[in-house]
C-alpha cells in the first residue's frame, strides 16, 4: 500500500499549472511553456504510479494508494482517493492526451488562458477517476464542465456557442440525475446504518435495496454517463461539439470526457447496483449495439472528418458499453482496454485532422482529395490510426474489440453477432473516407507532408498503437484482477462469468 | 526445430523493417535484392524444416513464442504449429514468393513507390507464413486480416487511378465480410470447446453438439468464401487485378486466394463431425468453378480471364474439400500456384511487352518476339487445360476422381468446367500468342520486346514446376507422395471406397477428352476471331450482372437507408426529440422572459433550484 500522495499530486500538479500559466499568461510562449512542463511531470508521476501500483504483483487487485479524509461530517463531503488497475490505465491516458493535445495542437492555440483550462480540465478529470467516494466523484465529473464548456464557446468554430451551449445544457441535465440518484443512495445508506453521512464508494456499495430502487437509481447514474459517453440515444450533442471545438477541445472531449461515461457506467452504475442488472441489461445492450450499427451507418454519410470521428466514436462506446454490461469478465476486460485504446486512436484521428485542417482549412471530406500524392508520410500516419480503430489484429483495437466480442458471444451471443457487424462497418466507413481523402489526384495549391514535429508528435500514439496490439499482456494483467473484484462483487446477483 | 520455424517467418518481417528504417538510403537494386534475399532465405530454411520434419519422430511439433493475450479462461499465445500442412504451405508460398520477388525487381523497375512495392510484398508473405504457421485460430485471423491489408494496399498502388482505388477497398471489404464468419466459427468453438489451439480444439471436437458443428463449419465456409474469392463473395477478385501483375500472380492467384481452402482443410476434424456442413462446401465450390469458367469464357482482359480462371480453379479445391479429398485439394493448390503464377507472370511479361496493354484484342502473333514468355506460357496454358502430363492432369485428376465417389452431379459439373478451362483457356492463348499482329497501334509500330532475365528465369523454373509436378502426387506411388506426407495431418482420409485401377483410367480418359473438346472447340471458333456477339455472351461478359445485383439489393438501400438517418432521424428524430424536451421544460416553467434568452447560467440557476425542491424532498422522505 503506497502513500495516497502520488495521487494528490497528480491533481494538484495540473491544478497548481493551471494557475501558474494564468499568472504569466501575459508573457508570450510563457503560459504554454509552463503548460508543457507541468503535462511532462504529469506523464512522469502517472508512469511511476502505473510503475509502483501493487508493487506489480500478479493477480493483486487491491486499491492501492487509498487515503480518506472527511471534509465536511453533516454533509457527508470528504475527499478520498484511491486507484486499481481500471483507474490506473485511465490516469496514464489522461496524462497522455492531455500532453499530445499541448504539444499537437500547438501552433494555433497558445494562448495563456487556453492552456490554463485545459489544465485545469486535466486536474478535474484526474480527479475523477481517482475519486473513491460517490459525492467526491460527481463535484469532479460536474467541474469538468466548466474548463470544457469555456474551451468550446471561445476557441471554437463558427458554430461555436451553439455547441458550447447544446454541450452543456446535455451534460447538465444528465448530471442532475446523477446527482439526485447520489444523494438518494447517500441518504439510503445513512438511513440503514443509522450512522453519519458518508458517500464513501466502500460503504455505499454494500447499501441493501430492493431491485425497483436499484433499477432506478441504476437509469439516474446510466442517463448522465450516458449523455457524457454518448450512449445512443442522446449523443447528438456530440457531433455538433467535436466538430465545433478546438482540436485540443475535440481530444480532451472525445478521449478522455467520453471515457468517465464509460468508467462511470462501470464503477459507479454497474458495480453499485447489482440488482438492477436483470431489468436494465437487456435494455443497455440494445442501446450499445444500436450505437454500433447507427454511428457507423451515419459516419459514412456524414460530409466532415470530425463529425465522422465522433460517429465513429458513437460505434466504440456502443462496443465498450456492450462489453461492460455482459458482466463476463473477458468482454470487461476488453471494455476497459477499449476504453484506452480508443483514446489513444481518437488522439491520433484528432491531431491528424488537426494537421489537414491547418494545410486546407476545412475537415470536410469533399474538400480534400489525392492526399496520398503529396503527403505521403501523413497518409501513412492516417492508415495506421484508421486500421487500428477498423480492428486490424496485430494493432490495439484488434485485442480490445476481440476481448469484447467473445466474451460477449459465450453469455449474450445475438447482442454479440450484430455488433460484430460493426467489424465489417467500420472498415466501410474508414476506409471510404481514406479512398476520397487521399486516393486519387491531388490538384489545386500544394501541401506539405507532415513536419518533423507533427511526425514526433505521432510517434507514441503509433508506438501505443503497435506495442498494444503485439503485447498487451502487461495492461491486460493489470486490468483483469480489478475487473475480477468488480464480478465478484456483483456476482451475488447472477452475473455470469 | 524451434529456432528454424521462427526464422521462416522471421525472416520476411525481418527484409520489412530493414527496408522499412533505410530503404530511403537505398537504390532500387539493393532494395530489390534484400527483400528477394529475406524470402529465399525462408524458403531454404523451409526447406530445412522440412528435412527435419521428415526425420523427427513427431509430426506435430509446436514452438512457443509468447503469450499473446490471456484473460479469464481465454489464452492465446504466439505459437507455432509445425506438421505437414503448415510445412507444405510454407513451402510453396515461400518457393512462389521468392520468384515473383525476382521477377519484380524488372518488372517494378522504374516505377514510382519501388520500395514501398518491396515493403508491402514482404510484409505480405510475413502475413502469410502467420496464416499457415499459427497453432490457434486467432493467430491464424492475424495472417488472415494481415494478408489483407498488404492486398488492399497492392491493389490500390496506383491509388490516384479511381478504379484502382476502388477496386482496393472493395476487396478488404469483401474480405471483411467474409472475415466475420472465422470471428463466429472463434466465438462459436471458444463458448463450446474453451479453446482455440488447433490440437486442443481437434482433441475436444467430438463432444461438439451436432448443430454447433455445422453452424462452425458454415461459419469457416462464410470466412472461406471471402478470401478465396467463392460464391458468394467471388466479385472482388476480378477487380483486384488493378493491382501490378506480379501482385495478381503471388496474392491474388498462387497464396493469399487459397487461404480459405486451407483454413478448411486445417479444420478438417472439425468439418468431419458436418455432413450437411461439407456437402454445403461441395456445392459451393462446385456452383463457383463452373459459373466463374463461364464468365471466363468472354472476357476481353487477359489478366480478367486469368482471375476468373483463379476463381474457377479454387471452385475446384473447395469441391474437393466438400468431397472429403483434402490431400487433393491441397495438391490442385500447389499445381495451380505453380500454373498459374506462371500463366500471370507470362500475362505480365506480355503486357510489359505491350507498354501496358492487357486487351486481347490488341495482341495477337506474339509467339514469334518473345521467344522465351511463349514457351513457357504455352507449358502453363497445357498444364491448366489438363492435357497430360503436365501438373493439371494429375491434380485435377485427383480432385475429379474423388468427387466422382462422392456425388454424380457434381463431378458432371467438374467435367463440364473442365471442357470450359480448356476452352477460355486456349482462346486466351491463341488470342494472346497466335493470329493476326493487332498491337501495331499500342507499341507505335515497334516489335515487342522479350522481358529482363530476372523476368524470365523465374517463368522457366515456373514452367518446368507445371511440368514436373504431377509427380508430387502420381496416383500409383502411395508412399513418399505429398498424400502420404499429409497423411498424418487428415488422419482419417479413405470416407470413400478408392476406386480400383480400371475406374481411375476411365476417369482420367474423360478428363483429357474433355480436355481436348474445349481445346479443339476454342482453336476452331477463335483461329480467324477476334471477337464475337455470338460466343462472348453479354450476360457473362458482365459476370452474371452480380455486381448489379448487389448493388440493387443492398448497396443502394443501405446507403439511402444511411442517408435517411443522418439527414431525418438524427437531426428530426433524435435531437428534435431531446431538444423538444428541453424546450417543454424552459415553456412550462416559463414566468419571465429572461429564463428564455437562453444563457447558460440560467439553465445552471434553474436546474440547481430544480434539484434543491428534489433534493429537499428526499431528505424529508428517507431521513
Amino acid at each position: 500500500m503506497h502513500s495516497s500522495l502520488w495521487l494528490s499530486l497528480l491533481i494538484a500538479v495540473p491544478l497548481a499549472g493551471a494557475l501558474a500559466a494564468a499568472l504569466v499568461r501575459e508573457r508570450l510562449n510563457a503560459a504554454y511553456r509552463v503548460a508543457v512542463g507541468t503535462s511532462v511531470i504529469e506523464m512522469a508521476l502517472s508512469l511511476v504510479v502505473a510503475f509502483l501500483y501493487n508493487n506489480a504483483v500478479p493477480g493483486a487487485a487491491t486499491f492501492d494508494f487509498a487515503g480518506r479524509w472527511v471534509l465536511a461530517a453533516p454533509f457527508g463531503l470528504a475527499y478520498d482517493v484511491a486507484l486499481d488497475g481500471i483507474s490506473l490505465l485511465m490516469v496514464v491516458l489522461t496524462a497522455l492526451v492531455v500532453l499530445l493535445a499541448l504539444l499537437g495542437a500547438r501552433d494555433t492555440r497558445r494562448e495563456g488562458a487556453f492552456v490554463a483550462w485545459l489544465l485545469l480540465l486535466t486536474s478535474f478529470t484526474m480527479g475523477s477517476f481517482l475519486a473513491h467516494d460517490v459525492l467526491e466523484f460527481f463535484i469532479f465529473f460536474e467541474l469538468t464542465l466548466v474548463p470544457a464548456y469555456f474551451i468550446i464557446s471561445q476557441w471554437g468554430g463558427a458554430q461555436r456557442s451553439r455547441a458550447a451551449l447544446k454541450f452543456f445544457v446535455y451534460t447538465f441535465t444528465g448530471s442532475a440525475f446523477l446527482f439526485v440518484g447520489t444523494l438518494y443512495l447517500g441518504f439510503a445508506h445513512q438511513h440503514q446504518t443509522q450512522g453519519a453521512l458518508t458517500f464513501a464508494y466502500s460503504a455505499l456499495s454494500s447499501t441493501a435495496m430492493s431491485s425497483g430502487t436499484a433499477t432506478w437509481l441504476f437509469v439516474a447514474f446510466a442517463i448522465a454517463f450516458a449523455v457524457k459517453s454518448p450512449i445512443w440515444p442522446l449523443h447528438t450533442w456530440s457531433p455538433l461539439t467535436y466538430a465545433e471545438a478546438p482540436t485540443a477541445g475535440s481530444i480532451e472531449l472525445s478521449a478522455l470526457l467520453a471515457k468517465l461515461g464509460s468508467y462511470g457506467l462501470l464503477r459507479f452504475a454497474f458495480a453499485l447496483f447489482p440488482l438492477a442488472q436483470a431489468n436494465v441489461r437487456p435494455v443497455m445492450l440494445s442501446l450499445a449495439v444500436i450505437g454500433i450499427i447507427y454511428g457507423s451507418a451515419l459516419a459514412a454519410v456524414t460530409p466532415d472528418l470530425k463529425r465522422l470521428v465522433a460517429f465513429s466514436s458513437l460505434a466504440q462506446m456502443g462496443f465498450i458499453t456492450l462489453g461492460i454490461m455482459t458482466g463476463s469478465k473477458i468482454a470487461m476486460v476488453g471494455a476497459v482496454l477499449l476504453m484506452f485504446n480508443h483514446g489513444v486512436i481518437t488522439v491520433g484521428f484528432f491531431l491528424l485532422i488537426g494537421f489537414i485542417e491547418k494545410r486546407r482549412g476545412s475537415a470536410t471530406i469533399a474538400d480534400l482529395t489525392g492526399w496520398q500524392g503529396p503527403a505521403p508520410v501523413l497518409a501513412a500516419l492516417f492508415t495506421v490510426v484508421m486500421l487500428a480503430s477498423i480492428g486490424l489484429p496485430g494493432l490495439s483495437g484488434f485485442v480490445s474489440e476481440y476481448l469484447i466480442l467473445i466474451g460477449a458471444f459465450a453469455t449474450h451471443a445475438w447482442w454479440a453477432l450484430v455488433g460484430t457487424l460493426g467489424v465489417v462497418l467500420a472498415a466501410l466507413y474508414l476506409l471510404w473516407a481514406y479512398q476520397r481523402v487521399f486516393h486519387g489526384r491531388h490538384h489545386g495549391e500544394a501541401i506539405s507532408d507532415a513536419s518533423a514535429r507533427e511526425r514526433w508528435v505521432m510517434v507514441p500514439v503509433v508506438v501505443l498503437i503497435v506495442a498494444l496490439g503485439v503485447f498487451p499482456r502487461p495492461v491486460l494483467d493489470r486490468i483483469s484482477p480489478s475487473v475480477q473484484q468488480v464480478i465478484e462483487h456483483v456476482a451475488p446477483a447472477g452475473v455470469s462469468k | 526445430m524451434a529456432p528454424l520455424a521462427t526464422l521462416i517467418l522471421l525472416m520476411p518481417l525481418a527484409g520489412f523493417l530493414f527496408v522499412l528504417i533505410n530503404g530511403a538510403r537505398m537504390s532500387e537494386r539493393a532494395i530489390g535484392t534484400v527483400a528477394t534475399t529475406a524470402i529465399a532465405t525462408s524458403f531454404a530454411l523451409s526447406v530445412a524444416a522440412f528435412v527435419t520434419l521428415l526425420s523427427s519422430s513427431s509430426r506435430e511439433v509446436t514452438v512457443q513464442l509468447f503469450t499473446w493475450i490471456s484473460v479469464g479462461t481465454l489464452h492465446v499465445p504466439a505459437a507455432l504449429l509445425v506438421d505437414p500442412l503448415s510445412i507444405t504451405m510454407s513451402l510453396f508460398v515461400t518457393g512462389i514468393s521468392a520468384l515473383i520477388h525476382l521477377y519484380s525487381m524488372g518488372y517494378m523497375h522504374a516505377e514510382r513507390d519501388y520500395r514501398k512495392f518491396f515493403l508491402y510484398l514482404n510484409l505480405f508473405v510475413f502475413s502469410m507464413l502467420t496464416l499457415v504457421l499459427a497453432n490457434n485460430l486467432v493467430l491464424t485471423f492475424v495472417g488472415w486480416e494481415g494478408v489483407g491489408v498488404c492486398s488492399y494496399w497492392l491493389v490500390s498502388y496506383y491509388f490516384d487511378r479511381d478504379s484502382a482505388a476502388s477496386a482496393g477497398k472493395k476487396a478488404f471489404i469483401y474480405n471483411r465480410v467474409g472475415d466475420v464468419g472465422l470471428l463466429v466459427a472463434m466465438f462459436l468453438l471458444f463458448g463450446h470447446l474453451h479453446t482455440l489451439t488447433y490440437l486442443s480444439v481437434f482433441a475436444s471436437a467430438g463432444t461438439l453438439d451436432p448443430t454447433v458443428a455445422t453452424l462452425v463449419v458454415l461459419a469457416l465456409l462464410l470466412a472461406a468464401t471471402g478470401k478465396s474469392a467463392q460464391i458468394p463473395l467471388f466479385n472482388w477478385l476480378p477487380d483486384a487485378m488493378e493491382g501490378p501483375t506480379p501482385v495478381s500472380a503471388l496474392i491474388h492467384a498462387a497464396t493469399m486466394v487459397t487461404a480459405g481452402v486451407y483454413l478448411l482443410v486445417r479444420m478438417s476434424p472439425v468439418l468431419a463431425l458436418s455432413s450437411g456442413g461439407r456437402a454445403t462446401i461441395a456445392v459451393i465450390g462446385g456452383v463457383t468453378a463452373f459459373v466463374a469458367a463461364t464468365i471466363a469464357t468472354s472476357q476481353k482482359d487477359i489478366k480478367k480471364v486469368l482471375a476468373f480462371s483463379t476463381v474457377s480453379q479454387i471452385g475446384y479445391m473447395v469441391l474437393a474439400v466438400g468431397a472429403g479429398a483434402y490431400a487433393a485439394a491441397i495438391f490442385l493448390m500447389v499445381s495451380h500456384a505453380f500454373f498459374k503464377a506462371l500463366l500471370f507472370l507470362g500475362s505480365g511479361s506480355v503486357i510489359h511487352s505491350l507498354h501496358g496493354e492487357q486487351d486481347l484484342r490488341k495482341m495477337g502473333a506474339l509467339a514469334k518476339f518473345l521467344p522465351l514468355t511463349f514457351p513457357t506460357f504455352l507449358v502453363g496454358w497445357l498444364a491448366i487445360s489438363g492435357i497430360p502430363p503436365f501438373a493439371g492432369f494429375w491434380s485435377k485428376g485427383d480432385v475429379l476422381t474423388n468427387v466422382f465417389s462422392y456425388s454424380k452431379p457434381l463431378w458432371i459439373l467438374g467435367v463440364v468446367t473442365a471442357i470450359l478451362t480448356a476452352y477460355y483457356m486456349s482462346r486466351l492463348f491463341v488470342l494472346t500468342f497466335q493470329g493476326t499482329e493487332r498491337f501495331r497501334e499500342v507499341t507505335h509500330g515497334a516489335d515487342p520486346h522479350e522481358s529482363p532475365w530476372v523476368m524470365t528465369a523465374p517463368l522457366v523454373v515456373l514452367a518446368a514446376l507445371s511440368l514436373l509436378g504431377g509427380a508430387l502426387d502420381l496416383p500409383w506411388v502411395h508412399h513418399n507422395s505429398l498424400a502420404g506426407f499429409l497423411a498424418p495431418t487428415f488422419g482419417y482420409v479413405g470416407a470413400h471406397a478408392a476406386p480400383t485401377t480400371m475406374a481411375q483410367v476411365g476417369l482420367a480418359s474423360v478428363d483429357v477428352v474433355a480436355a481436348i473438346l474445349g481445346l479443339l472447340a476454342a482453336f476452331s471458333i477463335w483461329r480467324d476471331r477476334v471477337s464475337s456477339t455470338r460466343y462472348e455472351k453479354s450476360f457473362f461478359e458482365h459476370v452474371w450482372h452480380w455486381d448489379d445485383a448487389y448493388d440493387t439489393v443492398l448497396a443502394r438501400p443501405l446507403t439511402a437507408a444511411s442517408e435517411f438517418a443522418g439527414a431525418v432521424i438524427e437531426p428530426r428524430v433524435i435531437d428534435g426529440a431531446v431538444t423538444g424536451v428541453a424546450v417543454a421544460v424552459r415553456r412550462s416553467a416559463e414566468g419571465a422572459r429572461k429564463v428564455q434568452s437562453g444563457f447558460v447560467r440560467h439553465y445552471a440557476l434553474a436546474t440547481v433550484l430544480g434539484l434543491a425542491v428534489i433534493v429537499t424532498y428526499l431528505v424529508a422522505r428517507v431521513g
